[in-house]
């Protein structure tokens, strides 16, 4: 739906905001939303909406990715099934991934991602930030608030302030 | 070389993989493996209880019933569908692991998952976290008010509830209206500004479904069919779901 409505011109996104910072990100492939429902085609139209946001020069692939890219352990009820050191080893494989691309900011369209994503950074010292979509894209569009910005690292905190006054 | 085949008494033994193979369309394609390993190399749950999907599979096909049916693997594993998507025979192993977690008692599966199925029955709701509809409601209204005032730009920007002829039914997962509501916001500012005509249902707005993940088919099949009947009740075209 993002990327329909960029396309349309309803949400007028622009990485204007990062064109000096360069601030890097990649993305993750949720297994939900990608391999096992709607393909690649999703993909593409993810990383479209990445690249609108952030710049195309500032998104950085992690391989393997798309439909060939791998689980990140938080689906299948894993955050829940009371095994948290299986759940970690198995999100070995995502964290190399997102470390290889030396990323500032992995992106994580699906709950459940966002939470294992961000479990396995804070296991590292916080190697990375996690967020989602919709705080970037507000952040892009200079509409972001104070209080909207829990997953934003320092580097981000005060970029494009909106309503600074209204801070809790 | 013998003149007479030796004949093997007994009739052949039904094992899990056989049970498994009758619920799926094609058997699954569980018995075409040619253990090229596929699957297991490009598993991250490889290793985990020195288990991997194509071990998991061999063992299966060699009707070692009580291992398969009691490793955790089976809740490490989290059928994101990899092994079947490489798999040159398209064998369904995920589906192979979500009977083996159906075969386990119902009391002894994870508890943490048990739990939230078990609370996500408890209301229309389907929050695995319990949340009933009025609470559900206030949430969202209060901090709207709050960021309509604390926000001008935004001072008509809409959160409905139970709107009906809405075109969207934007679900959301339970972790925000609970522990972080301000993370619901800016998706209501990019739903506002594109103009789109959307609705929350104070029943069935839970987008989580650990009913499914518990391999709890009844309830998970109750929890889909309250979440439609309340995009139908509203009479929404479409089902958002949130990121």
């Amino acid at each position: 739906m993002y990327a329909k409505w960029i396309r349309e011109g309803k949400l007028k996104v622009n990485s204007d905001w990062n064109k000096d910072l360069k601030i890097k990100f990649t993305v993750q492939d949720p297994c939900q939303l990608v391999r096992k429902t709607l393909g690649d085609p999703v993909a593409e139209d993810l990383r479209y909406t990445v690249k609108a946001v952030v710049g195309e020069e500032n998104f950085v692939e992690m391989y393997p990715n798309m439909s060939n890219n791998y689980c990140c352990g938080g689906g299948g009820g894993f955050l829940q099934a009371g095994y948290p050191e299986a759940r970690r080893g198995y999100g070995k494989l995502k964290a190399d991934q997102i470390l290889a691309t030396k990323a500032d900011y992995c992106i994580t369209p699906c709950h459940n991602c966002h939470a294992q994503v961000h479990d396995l950074s804070d296991e590292r010292d916080h190697a990375w930030q996690t967020v989602h979509l919709w705080t970037l894209i507000c952040l892009s569009l200079g509409i972001l608030g104070p209080n909207e910005r829990e997953y934003l690292g320092d580097d981000l905190k005060e970029v494009l302030p909106f309503h600074p006054e209204s801070a809790m | 070389m013998a003149e007479e085949a030796i004949k093997l008494g007994g009739k052949k033994k039904s094992i899990f993989l056989d049970k498994v193979k009758a619920l799926l369309p094609d058997g699954g394609n569980l018995n075409l493996c040619l253990t090229c390993g596929a699957c297991s190399s490009g598993c991250p749950a490889t290793g985990l209880e020195d288990m991997d999907p194509r071990k998991f599979l061999r063992m299966a096909a060699l009707g070692m019933d009580e291992e398969i049916t009691s490793t955790p693997w089976s809740w490490m594993c989290t059928m994101c569908q990899r092994c079947v998507y490489v798999c040159p025979m398209k064998i369904d192993i995920p589906q192979l692991v979500f009977n083996a977690r159906a075969s386990w008692p119902r009391e002894e599966r994870p508890k943490g998952i048990l739990g939230s199925c078990d609370m996500a029955l408890k209301h229309d709701t389907c929050s695995a976290m319990g949340t009933p509809e009025e609470d559900f409601q206030f949430v969202v209204e209060d901090v709207l008010e709050e960021y309509q005032e604390s926000q001008p730009e935004f001072k008509d920007m809409k959160a409905d509830v139970n709107r009906e002829g809405a075109e969207f039914f934007l679900n959301q997962n339970s972790r925000e209206p609970v522990t972080e509501p301000d993370e619901m916001v800016p998706l209501w500012k990019i739903l506002n500004l594109v103009g789109a005509d959307w609705t929350y249902g104070t029943k069935g707005w839970a987008a989580e479904n650990y009913c499914m993940f518990l391999a709890d088919n009844e309830s998970w099949e109750h929890i889909v069919r309250v979440k439609a009947k309340a995009v139908d009740d509203l009479k929404c075209k479409v089902w958002l779901n949130t990121e």
